[in-house]
């Protein structure tokens, strides 16, 4: 299929139209003809490269009645993305190459995003021993990506050495940095509010406690680190002096700790409990300024899907997580390009071009993401309405779950359409399977 | 009066006022009668719904709603449909389809009344909600002082103990101040919250330097759990820092007053001659729950639904 | 003057009693109660059987109205009768039809209500609902030999089967009208008034 985009502006550029051939982008220009292509009319819209998310709860294999595969995969489609990383934490644990496969390739079969599983870094996320690293990078699934994410690799030793021994096939370890003997039975963030709210209390040192040895470990076994959902002023210092030493060091900020505060924890209402917990108006500022300057690399949704039961419930039974996919982009208009922190490279950098590279999806092969828009490069591209506002409304998400934060809340922006080598995955706001 | 009960930061000073006021009626209304009964709450039906044990607060509301004539169900979670794996949720809605007006519920989540709230039509009552909040306490406490005391304004309390994990402890911060008293808590820094700093009280981690100002010296229960997670070193050290012995008691005001929200660890946070001094409210406040919990129950379940 | 309403312009008060009338008023029900519980002896023999009655007020303005009557009924009779109230909020049957209320005193005296005379005292007869609550009320907090009682004002359309023993004044009314007591020490004045309600 043939696709020519008539008149979207590139990254916020003068329009221009993109004919997309044989899952590449085979001409940019204006008053672009080609016999039999499909017609996009892309006026007033803007196109940006895929979006990739580096964090990414699919649920599948285990909770299938939360998300699956195809389900998320639809969601992250009508959000923009073209390629997530499916977080480990599933029932199997994505912690041999067998499990990772199977994820990589119910992904193909859904074949709307590029489903890129991220390995485990210990047995059962257990925090004990490493788990077979090289035979999931060596896998089809060709990973890259190791977290624990949902528990700490809180162990110092067996943390540098899961640094240390994923330098052997460029991997990286993506830590979910949270010091457990000082959160447990933790509920929010701890403050003011938690005093009053009977909430136990998850304290920011938690998080940049970890970070910090995190960094200096990174710093003294030369490896790769990246952090996983930084949600505390604190965080972003200790980011900022470690890349100032040349740390090679990457953070990631969730779409819900740009905008959303503690305060919402004030209706006890589980649909705002998270880990990490909501924090202050201050954090919330620094993290922020902190995407907008680069210490923080990319926006990762967490899109952490649950089911009724567990979120219709009392607020300390309730699971942590909330959705983002399909309202990821519009967070960032809201928190970030309509306040002028970011124009639209800026968001093309820090949600794609960076979480690709994090990734190593950035390479020259066909199925590589967070390229330029430019001749010869695939075509992953979505197309984005940045006057539409829209109230959210989670019986109308692709998820299958409703645990939207944003129920309710107008934000600003529309995918119009997601290209995926050059196949709509989306057109006229709408999945194409 | 709002239609629940959730927590004493919602109560302003005339809702307050009006449920102190309407337990002065209730009890002078009762005094030396021989029939303690109204008909009130003929016809309604008020659930106590406890998903933690509580013998003495689930025996006070239950007087308190069948003196008023109401008819009570007990519901505890234990050997119910919720040990079962029954949700919060499904509970209320079984017990509201059974035609309950009021749902007095206590439970081990801060919060769970807030949700329960949200998703019945009748009214809810929070009977303590894990480390959130009483109020039901903190109004029994606040009628105590102002009938030992004959006022609020201006009395200095002081609230001794593990206010970190107490609901009591928060209930009679909000109410209290609300009513005009000046609160100080004491306790150990380990168990004061992290942000008492923003409430409207002072405090202090010295006993002995405040005894002397208090009008009210409200003793909190200590779980003997909280030592084995660092929050002190030891019982005995506690008791010799923070208990409230005959020795402290002698540095008090002539006219002051000693609370304790019950049940007592004697020897540890009070001592058993202060516990059973002229000083001593701990039983008065037992009888005072009742009357308060009535004129609860009549102020939300009385007038008009909605 | 009795036998129909006077024509009441809407919204407009019309005063049908003034503080004189309120005052001679008063002092007629207090004769009344004298003769009838004295056992209707002979000059001297007045108000011998007084120590028996207790004047019972019902919250709000039949409460300052016993308190009235009782001191009419000692400056005529030149012996104290005993006081108290009796709060009926807690008794009422309409309490799901109105907000809820603040609660007023009850007070009886030391010597209780058990083998005595009661004497209820309200402001207005109308339903009759008042005055059952107020029975059950007694019935909670003694048994007296005998219950009757005393208004400032019989507006009729009654919906029970009570009527009482003492009327200061008989107002036929239409259910549309409302009829209202201002005494001195509730509303700084003394008056009873009828006002057209606006539906």
């Amino acid at each position: 299929m043939t696709h020519l985009i008539k008149g979207a502006r590139v990254l916020g550029g003068d329009p221009a139209d993109l004919l997309l051939e044989d899952g590449r982008i085979a001409a940019v220009g204006e008053r672009l003809s080609a016999a039999g292509a499909t017609v996009v009319d892309a006026d007033g819209l803007v196109a940006l490269p895929g979006l990739v998310d580096l964090h990414t709860h699919l649920r599948e294999p285990g909770r299938e009645d939360a998300e699956t595969v195809e389900t998320g995969s639809r969601a992250a489609a009508l959000g923009g993305f073209t390629a997530v990383h499916a977080m480990a934490n599933t029932d199997p644990v994505a912690d041999t190459a067998g499990v990772v496969e199977q994820v990589w390739r119910l992904g193909r079969q859904a074949g709307l995003v590029d489903v890129v599983p991220v390995g485990a870094v210990t047995v059962g996320l257990r925090g004990e021993r490493l788990a077979e690293l090289g035979a999931m990078a060596d896998s089809a699934a060709r990973v890259r990506v190791f977290s624990d994410d949902g528990h700490c690799v809180a162990d110092p030793a067996l943390m540098r050495r899961a640094l240390e021994y994923v330098k052997a096939f460029d991997g990286v370890v993506a830590q979910h940095a949270e010091e457990p003997r000082l959160t447990a039975g933790a509920q929010m963030n701890e403050g003011d509010l938690s005093a009053r709210l009977g909430l136990t209390g998850w304290p920011a040192a938690a998080e940049e406690a970890v970070i910090a040895r995190d960094v200096l470990l990174a710093e003294h076994v030369g490896a790769r680190l990246h952090v996983c959902h930084v949600s505390t002023a604190g965080s972003v210092e200790i980011l900022r002096w470690a890349k100032s030493r040349g740390v090679q060091v990457t953070a990631e900020v969730t779409p819900h700790h740009l905008l959303l505060t503690e305060t919402c924890a004030e209706s006890y209402d589980p649909v705002f409990k998270v880990n990490p917990p909501l924090r202050t108006d201050a954090d919330v500022q620094a993290l922020r300024a902190g995407l907008a300057d680069g210490t923080i690399d990319a926006v990762a949704t967490d899109h952490a899907p649950h089911a009724v039961e567990d979120k219709e419930s009392e607020w300390a039974q309730a699971r942590p997580g909330m959705l983002g996919l399909e309202q990821a982009l519009s967070v960032v208009l809201e928190t970030l390009v309509e306040p002028g922190l970011l124009d639209w490279a800026g968001v093309a950098d820090r949600m794609s071009v960076r979480p690709a590279a994090i990734g190593r999806l950035d390479g020259r092969g066909p199925r590589s993401h967070g390229r330029p828009l430019t001749p010869g490069e695939p075509a992953n591209l979505l197309l984005l309405d940045p006057a539409a506002r829209a109230v959210v409304d989670p019986a109308a998400l692709a998820s299958r779950s409703r645990n939207s934060p944003y129920a309710g809340r107008e934000l600003p922006g529309r995918v119009v359409a997601t290209f995926l080598r050059g196949e709509a995955t989306v057109l006229d706001g709408k999945a194409q399977k | 009066m709002k239609r629940h009960l959730l927590e004493a930061a919602d109560l302003d000073r005339a809702d307050a006022t009006l449920v102190l006021d309407t337990a002065a009626q209730i009890d002078q209304a009762l005094a030396g009668r021989e029939v303690k009964k109204l008909p009130t709450l003929r016809g309604r039906t008020v659930v106590n719904l406890f998903y933690e044990d509580s013998t003495r607060t689930r025996i006070s509301f239950e007087l308190a709603a069948k003196r008023l004539s109401a008819d009570v169900i007990n519901f505890s979670a234990k050997g119910s449909s919720v040990s079962k794996g029954e949700s919060l949720k499904d509970t209320a809605l079984t017990l509201e389809a059974m035609g309950s007006d009021a749902i007095v519920v206590r439970h081990s989540a801060s919060g769970a009344p807030h949700r329960l709230a949200g998703w019945v039509r009748g009214s809810v009552v929070n009977a303590g909600d894990g480390t959130h909040e009483h109020p039901t306490q903190a109004l029994l406490d606040a009628y105590t002082i102002r009938r030992r005391l004959g006022r609020l304004d201006g009395v200095r309390v002081a609230i001794v103990g593990d206010v970190l994990h107490s609901r009591v402890a928060r209930s009679n911060v909000w109410l209290l101040t609300t009513l005009g008293a000046e609160v100080t808590l004491v306790a150990p820094p380990t168990l004061l919250p992290v942000g008492v700093g923003s409430w409207p009280v002072q405090f202090s981690y010295d006993l002995d330097a405040v005894l002397p100002k208090a009008d009210v010296v409200m003793v909190l229960r200590v779980q003997l759990e909280r030592m084995n997670a660092s929050f002190f070193p030891s019982a005995r050290e506690y008791s010799r820092r923070y208990g409230l012995d005959a020795v402290r008691m002698a540095a008090l005001g002539d006219e002051a007053i000693v609370m304790h929200p019950g049940p007592m660890n004697r020897g540890m946070e009070i001592a058993a001659d202060v516990a059973d001094s002229v000083r001593s409210t701990i039983v008065e406040q037992v009888g005072n729950g009742v009357s308060v919990r009535m004129a609860v129950l009549y102020l939300l379940l009385g007038g008009s639904p909605q | 003057m009795a036998g129909s309403p006077a024509p009441v312009p809407e919204n407009q008060s019309t005063v049908l009693l003034g503080a004189a009338d309120v005052a001679r008023v008063v002092d007629r029900i207090a004769h009344q109660v004298i003769e009838k519980c004295a056992g209707g002896g002979g000059a001297g023999d007045e108000g011998a059987g007084l120590p028996d009655v207790v004047l019972v007020g019902i919250p709000t303005r039949g409460a300052p109205l016993a308190r009235r009557l009782a001191g009419r009924i000692a400056a005529f009779a030149g012996t104290a009768v005993d006081v108290g109230t009796v709060d009926i909020t807690l008794y009422r049957d309409d309490l799901r039809m109105r907000g809820v209320r603040a609660l007023e005193d009850t007070v009886l005296p030391p010597e209780g209500i058990d083998g005595r005379l009661v004497v209820l005292v309200d402001d207005v007869l109308f339903s009759g609902r008042s005055v059952r609550a107020a029975l059950d009320a007694l019935r909670d907090l003694g048994r007296p030999r005998a219950v009757q009682l005393a208004v400032l004002v019989d507006r009729g359309h009654r919906e029970l089967p009570i009527r009482a023993d003492y009327v200061g004044k008989n107002v036929p009314t239409s259910r549309a009208q409302k009829v209202r007591v201002h005494l001195a020490e509730t509303d700084g004045t003394d008056e009873v008034l009828v006002t057209e309600e606006r539906r």
